[in-house]
């Protein structure tokens, strides 16, 4: 095992481990999606959070409505811009989906693009899936 | 010192291979419950804990029994056990390893099961359950391994071991004080609503730990050049004697109470065990079963010819062993669930995917033991220990 | 490679290591991007509220199509499958049969020795001995299964109502064990194959939580009464049991009420009148 044989064998490796990567960039023409406004979310723009809070913390979001909701018993969320909504993923029509409407255009599409498969759905309801 | 683990004889290997198989098939159906749900159990809503509760609670008590070669010679000096205590506590690890994992394998949801640790919660003995099976999981493993590491180099064991030896009496007693706390503080279980269920499982378990020791200390003399001391072997099977007597003086209480009293709620969860409970006895050949190995188990060790011949023994203690883990296996669990709080019958017997996966922890545990044990008996080997 | 300067080379990573995982914790313990520092979380103005939520069953008004609408109200109206439901085999093929035995239910009806069955007596008035009682979760003021819990999945509300997080449930299923009136089920299965119509406005379960009764929060949240006291045609009254004055409190003064094992101490919430 000499210096060389190192060297390449460690050069081929680090391309082998970025594969990913380079395949991306040659195979891929778009950027990353934008989640579709819909509906009232479009016309009305009363927004829970800024749309940079959003992105990053929704999770975490849903996350206290869900406590409040549960443990407290808490079911109307007044936001800093003084509009409120109902803290609920897919019920009513002051809740996520009430505004944002279609999961496809909305969730799945930047979901899907960042392969996260979070299981709201396996419990929570699409109202459209019903129709 | 893990490297002794990777050499070994052609018999090692097959052994190895052999556990190795019975993991990857339970490990495949486990992926199926996995999946699809704990359906593929015969557990229902009326009898929600089966199978893989009832190992667990059997195999805290076979941990727990470890203690009983170390509290011999940490706290007495008794200087017959010292070249076993590794044993009992590599055995403390190895049960302590499948309890753990048939905790995993028996929840609906495993991938959450760090809540339990997110969010504890102080009322719930599953909390402290999980506290004091890991804390003597660690204590084990950490003093096994100094101590033998110790004796490897032939050294005193670094003095912190100590400390952490006497730490893991309490912790002995505390884990299958612990899970017992599970049961017998629930109002809605006539059966297991009991102060002496805790000193039962003590009990039993001090009968099928050391029972199960003795049995691997033949099999240790057999395959390898370490051999335990009969004397140790012995005294040990004292130990199973009293405890094996012990739990079915507790077993007679129990049955005395619950008929001499004559309360209805009470006797229904013991007849249907016994002797049937409005046509429903799938149990009751297994009670009586385990009740006779235990009570025979028990004769013989009480003589002392019969306790003594080297030939004998093994059985007697497989008798105990197997008579103990069904009567806290099986009848403790199907027992606390027939009849319902609603006494309906709903009758329980585990499916055999169940049976699978328990099989597959059951392998995994002794793979654990077969290496903490090899490492173990080529030190001492090594070392002429 | 000299032994002095690979230690060192070992140590500046280390410390660059730490350094770089610093940031973001710092980051985020000083930024207040949870957003909703300043929001406001509050109760829906037409939420009924209670000190204790209790309820009343009259048992004279309970019949066998009584029992069979409150069931199905409720069973409806939460999603909770039902094992005798035909699967729709395009949308869910390759169904394993079910297990009975592994069923859900949240309110159902049981005769009186099952329903009661510390008040063994042989000589019960014939009439008791067919009656359909309705039996489901007893939101006790002492319950054995919050106590039980691990993860507090399960828990008692300041109102009185012992509910469920379904999402912090681990499946344990000791509240299961806990419970003394057997009112909790638990899903051995995906449940959404048994479901005849998916009620969107309520999520349903997934498979490996336990799941019960929740005395129709969600309906109180919105100043209406639980499905079981709509479907009832009067046999069942909710109300604050603390209140004096209240609808239950008014019934339990006017006739006598037992409770199912109320020797137990949990102090079940939920009262028959005989």
């Amino acid at each position: 095992m000499n210096k060389n044989m190192i060297i390449t064998g460690l050069v081929i490796f680090v391309l082998a481990v970025l594969s990913p990567f380079w395949f991306n960039i040659i195979t891929t023409t778009q950027a990353a999606p934008e989640p579709e406004l819909l509906g009232k979310a479009k016309t009305e723009k009363k927004c829970v959070l800024d749309k940079y809070e959003m992105r990053a913390n929704h999770m975490s979001l849903l996350d206290e409505w869900r406590d409040s909701v549960v443990r407290d018993a808490d079911r109307q969320y007044t936001a800093a811009n003084g509009h409120s909504f109902g803290m609920s993923l897919s019920t009513g029509e002051n809740s996520c989906l009430g505004c944002h409407e279609d999961k496809a255009k909305f969730c799945d599409s930047c979901h899907t693009y960042a392969s996260v498969s979070p299981y709201c759905w396996d419990c929570h309801t699409n109202p459209k899936e019903i129709e | 010192m893990l490297e002794i683990a990777i050499k070994g004889s052609k018999n090692y290997w097959l052994w190895i291979v052999f556990l190795l198989a019975v993991i990857g098939a339970g490990a495949i159906v486990y992926i199926d419950q996995f999946m699809n749900g704990l359906m593929i159990t015969g557990m229902s809503r009326d009898v929600s804990w089966g199978f893989y509760i009832a190992n667990f609670t059997f195999l805290v008590g076979v941990a727990a029994g470890g203690v009983m070669v170390v509290i011999p010679y940490y706290l007495h000096n008794y200087e017959k056990f010292h070249r076993i205590t590794i044993l009992g506590e590599f055995l403390a690890v190895a049960s302590l390893v499948m309890c753990l994992l048939f905790i995993i394998v028996d929840l609906g949801q495993p991938t959450r099961m760090l809540n339990v640790l997110l969010y504890p919660s102080p009322k719930s003995m599953l909390f402290y359950d999980m506290l004091v099976l890991n804390g003597y999981l660690f204590l084990n493993i950490v003093v096994g391994w100094k101590v033998l590491e110790a004796e490897r180099n032939q050294v005193e064991p670094v003095w912190w071991t100590k400390p952490l030896v006497y730490l893991s009496i309490p912790f002995a007693i505390g884990i299958h004080t612990v899970t017992a706390y599970l049961y017998c503080g629930l109002p809605g279980r006539g059966y297991w609503l009991t102060a002496i269920l805790a000193p039962r499982f003590l009990a039993s378990a001090f009968a099928a730990g050391p029972a199960f020791l003795i049995i691997l200390c033949y099999i240790i003399k057999k395959f390898t050049k370490f051999d335990p001391g009969w004397e140790a072997i012995q005294t040990l099977s004292k130990i199973v004697c009293w405890a094996i007597i012990a739990n079915l003086f507790f077993f007679l209480c129990e049955v005395f109470v619950v008929y001499y009293s004559n309360i209805p709620g009470h006797k229904a969860h013991l007849t249907y065990l016994l002797f049937g409970y409005h046509g429903y006895h799938a149990l009751v050949p297994w009670m009586w079963t385990g009740l006779i190995l235990m009570f025979t188990g028990a004769i013989f060790l009480v003589i002392p010819q019969l306790r003594n011949n080297k030939a004998l023994l093994p059985f007697t203690c497989a008798m105990i062993f197997i008579g103990a883990w069904i009567d806290k296996g099986l009848g403790m669990i199907s027992g606390g669930f027939v009849p319902s709080p609603l006494h309906h019958v709903t009758e329980y017997a585990p499916t055999r995917p169940e049976i699978m996966i328990t099989l597959a922890v059951y392998a995994t545990g002794f793979l654990v033991l077969t290496i903490l044990y090899k490492l173990a008996t080529q030190v001492k080997e090594e070392v002429g220990g | 490679m000299m032994k002095k300067s690979r230690r060192s080379f070992l140590k500046v990573a280390g410390i660059a290591a730490i350094g770089f995982s610093a940031s973001p914790a710092i980051t985020f313990a000083s930024s207040d991007s949870h957003g909703t520092a300043q929001a406001v979380k509050s109760k829906n103005k037409e939420a009924l509220f209670a000190h204790r939520w209790g309820m009343v069953i009259d048992t004279s008004k309970i019949t066998d199509e009584v029992v069979e609408s409150i069931v199905e109200a409720c069973h409806k109206a939460h999603n909770v499958p039902n094992f005798n439901h035909e699967v729709d085999a395009e949308k869910y093929p390759n169904t394993r049969p079910v297990n009975h035995k592994q069923e859900i239910k949240w309110i159902w009806e049981e005769e009186f020795h099952y329903a009661f069955p510390d008040k063994e007596d042989e000589f019960l008035a014939e009439k008791f001995h067919n009656l359909p009682f309705l039996v489901t979760c007893n939101h006790c003021k002492n319950a054995s299964c919050v106590q039980a819990c691990p993860t507090q999945a399960t828990f008692k509300r300041e109102d009185g109502i012992v509910l469920m997080d379904y999402h912090r449930c681990i499946g344990c299923r000791f509240c299961m064990a806990a419970c003394p009136f057997g009112a909790r089920s638990f899903n051995f299965r995906n449940p959404r194959p048994f479901i005849e119509e998916v009620v969107p406005a309520f999520p349903t379960r997934s498979k490996g939580v336990v799941e019960k009764c929740n005395f129709c929060a969600e309906r109180l949240a919105k100043g209406e009464q639980p499905h079981c006291v709509e479907a009832s045609e009067g046999a069942i009254t909710v109300g604050d049991l603390e209140d004096p004055e209240s609808e239950v409190r008014v019934l339990m003064n006017e006739h006598y009420t037992i409770r199912r094992k109320q020797s137990l101490g949990t102090e079940p919430s939920v009262y028959y009148v005989m």
